[in-house]
């Protein structure tokens, strides 16, 4: 290998594989190499990210909305609260004002959403033809307030996997506004800050949590199993799949596992505790979805097998490359 | 065995294979346009990228590897490939542009019509930066390549280098019947496949849900049982039993049958189809003075077996070690209907 | 390379439709195709609608391709 591809950013086993390959042989901290969403860091959680979405708008959101969002989400998931921001932003040389101000309105009112505070902030400018419009780094500050820690090592067989509602929404949303494959019609993204959902649980033990954005369910199954000694096994009638996101993913030969979302969490909890925790989400309109969609298991350590709906079974890889570039 | 990829893969994600009895084995077959065309394609595609000349291809071509480089890698060294979804879309682009644009044309007869169409639509809006660089292939010659019937001249022996074995016979492979293509065979219609019942095998046009490829394989078992050797129409809400003669006409129109080169299956006769004189005008190969060095063989890769049925594809010594998806040395493991594919995605 | 999926009819332009489905639409040829009317059903690939099916054949595919399946 000696050029990036574009199919490392796909968030799938390309990613991994350039992060370990190359970035882990430079960039060693301990606190990094846990390749959490966030750091750990004494009574807080650290997080940064960056955005390149394109379009800069599509339905549900634009870009700006999606920085804050999924900031937030990575705190969210390490089971912090969300406290202060800071964003970045590249914008390219002629980018209309009229729409640099619809995005931090965006970003205002992401903000007040999900009650945290832009406290630093930077913009640069670049040559036209050198940013695709517009790019958003982002780095969050987070206060730690599950009552256990989420903390994998606590993962047990038994324990069940819950998701909040449907997936594939926010990649077909972005692909279907590209307007790319020739597709006309509206999909609504479902980006949305999670913390207020996942605060409902805090009182719960809950081992593992994470949201699966680039590289979909599918890989945010494996990371949960990967190399561990337990498998993950999911039902194929029990994910919510939009009948729009599955005519899409049918047309085009995608697999639904494999698409963004931005608005969605899945969650270990034990199983004594799958009822409150699924009444708990259900009190949130971003959990009215909730339900339960597998279980962690003895059988295949290591592995994700899902039970099709044939009745019969296949394991579940992540995305290898770039499903839907620039999605995020 | 299912001839189709799409089948291939519509089995292995339901897991339909696990639901059969010991005695019954699912064997994929050649199915895979990108799979069984040769590196060489690949080659050219790449020469003409480095020329300046925009490539378009639909996306499962990109990853494949030629014998030094991949779409793929070219695009990440800044030549311009894009991948869509049909090739009016790489017509548009050709239009919008200006530049000299090349569609891949890689398929089978669901796409080859396809393509057709697109052909004549170039010419009729003028589009005249716009070309075909071909290696579309015909599925009934496979399959009589497959079963040793004699296409005209004796079969050839396959070119060194496509991890391919001797030719096959009817023995050698084993099979008792074959799950036919969906929508290959609503172009061609079930006349396509005379010869098989002439060979005693039986024939059932399938479906791709997992409800039709079940009860495919129980009325494949029920003719093997009963030594019935016909061929069915299972798919009766898309195939009409003689197929699409509005398509064949459009095909026909556009392309002819030529001599072409399988991966695996080697060079069968009259199991490619070219342009017509009166397109000549969109072959790349004619437009574009395109150089490849012949391919040197890949240690180890037995993608042709694979692609003939002999083998399933953890038989090969690389898969899943040296070849993988996220790495793949040969198409088998690359496209998305390769078998190699299919077996490491879903198991 | 044989993935087609069944989608309607809801505007013809010449050798050209616009089909839809679930509430995508997208423009399509329809010239490998006889007779092709408004509100038919037809099976997409590339681009191009390559076959037609009844509307009971529709409903038949949409319930095989729904059936089992959750759509949240």
């Amino acid at each position: 290998m000696d050029k990036v591809l574009l199919a490392h950013g796909g968030g799938g086993s390309k990613s991994a594989e350039l992060t370990r390959l190359v970035f882990q042989r430079f960039l060693r901290d301990p606190l990094l190499m846990e390749m959490d969403d966030a750091a750990r860091l004494p009574g807080q959680v650290f997080t940064t990210d960056s955005f390149v979405v394109r379009p800069l708008f599509f339905p549900g959101g634009d870009i700006g909305r999606l920085a804050v969002c999924g900031t937030v989400n990575d705190m969210a998931v390490m089971g912090a609260k969300p406290l202060y921001l800071s964003i970045a932003f590249i914008i390219e040389e002629g980018f209309p004002l009229a729409q640099l101000e619809k995005i931090l309105a965006s970003i205002a009112r992401a903000c007040r959403e999900s009650g945290t505070r832009i406290v630093c902030a930077d913009t640069k400018v670049v040559e036209k033809g050198k940013a695709d419009g517009m790019f958003i780094t982002t780095a969050g500050i987070g206060r730690p307030l599950f009552k256990k820690p989420v903390e994998p090592a606590r993962i047990r067989p038994g324990d069940v996997i819950l998701l909040n509602g449907p997936l594939g929404l926010h990649g077909i949303s972005v692909l279907a506004a590209r307007g790319e494959f020739g597709l006309q019609g509206k999909i609504r993204s479902d980006v949305a800050p999670l913390w207020e959902l996942i605060k409902k649980c805090r009182s719960l033990d809950v081992p593992f949590m994470r949201d699966p954005t680039r590289g979909g369910l599918a890989q945010t199954l494996n990371e949960l199993g990967h190399k561990k000694k337990f498998g993950v096994r999911v039902r194929e009638d029990r994910l919510p799949i939009p009948k729009k996101v599955a005519a899409v993913c049918d047309l085009l030969g995608f697999d639904p596992l494999h698409v963004a979302n931005e608005g969605k969490v899945v969650m270990v909890v034990a199983r004594q505790d799958a009822d409150k925790a699924l009444r708990a989400l259900r009190g949130h309109p971003l959990g009215r979805g909730a339900r339960v969609i597998g279980a962690i298991t003895k059988e295949n350590p290591g592995r994700v097998v899902m039970a099709t709906l044939s009745r019969s079974e296949r394991i579940v890889m992540p995305p290898v490359g770039e499903i839907l570039p620039r999605i995020c | 065995m299912e001839v189709c990829g799409t089948h291939t893969v519509a089995i292995r994600r339901s897991g339909v294979q696990h639901l059969l009895p010991g005695t019954v084995r699912l064997v994929s077959g050649p199915g895979c346009p990108v799979c069984v065309t040769p590196d060489r394609f690949i080659d050219e595609a790449v020469a003409l990228a480095r020329q300046g000349v925009t490539v378009t291809s639909f996306g499962d071509m990109l990853r494949v590897p030629g014998s030094r480089s991949s779409l793929e890698k070219e695009r990440a060294s800044g030549w311009d490939i894009r991948a869509v979804y049909s090739p009016l879309d790489a017509l548009k682009i050709a239009s919008d542009c200006g530049r000299e644009t090349v569609f891949l044309a890689v398929g089978f007869e669901t796409t080859a019509p396809v393509i057709a169409a697109a052909a004549m639509k170039a010419l009729e809006k003028k589009i005249a930066n716009f070309s075909l660089l071909t290696a579309l292939r015909l599925v009934p010659p496979a399959l009589k390549a497959l079963i040793a019937i004699p296409q005209g001249d004796a079969a050839a022996q396959p070119p060194k280098g496509t991890g391919a074995t001797a030719q096959p016979t009817a023995a050698d492979t084993g099979l008792s019947g074959f799950l036919l293509p969906g929508h290959v065979s609503a172009v061609i219609g079930m006349q396509a496949y005379d010869f098989l019942p002439e060979r005693r095998l039986p024939g059932v046009i399938s479906g791709f849900a997992a409800e039709d490829i079940i009860s495919s394989l129980l009325m494949l078992l029920d003719m093997h049982n009963k030594g019935i050797y016909k061929v069915m129409n299972n798919y009766p809400r898309v195939v009409r039993d003689d197929g699409n003669e509005k398509s064949r006409q459009v095909l026909a129109e556009v392309f002819e049958p030529v001599d072409a080169d399988w991966r695996g299956l080697g060079a069968i006769p009259d199991s490619g189809l070219r342009l017509k004189a009166a397109y000549a005008a969109l072959d790349a190969r004619q437009r574009f003075a395109i150089q490849v060095e012949n391919a040197s063989p890949r240690g180890g890769c037995r993608c042709g077996d694979v692609l003939r049925g002999l083998i399933d594809p953890p038989a090969c010594p690389l898969f899943n070690k040296a070849c993988r998806p996220d790495r793949p040395l040969g198409p088998c493991m690359v496209s998305s209907e390769g078998s190699c594919s299919a077996w490491v995605t879903y198991g | 390379m044989c993935l087609a999926v069944p989608m309607q009819v809801i505007e013809i332009k010449g050798d050209m439709a616009v089909v839809e489905s679930a509430g995508l639409r997208r423009d399509v040829g329809i010239m490998l195709l006889d007779k092709v009317k408004l509100k038919d059903w037809v099976l997409i690939h590339a681009g191009f609608a390559i076959s037609k099916l009844t509307h009971k054949q529709a409903r038949e595919t949409l319930a095989i391709f729904e059936e089992g399946r959750f759509f949240g």
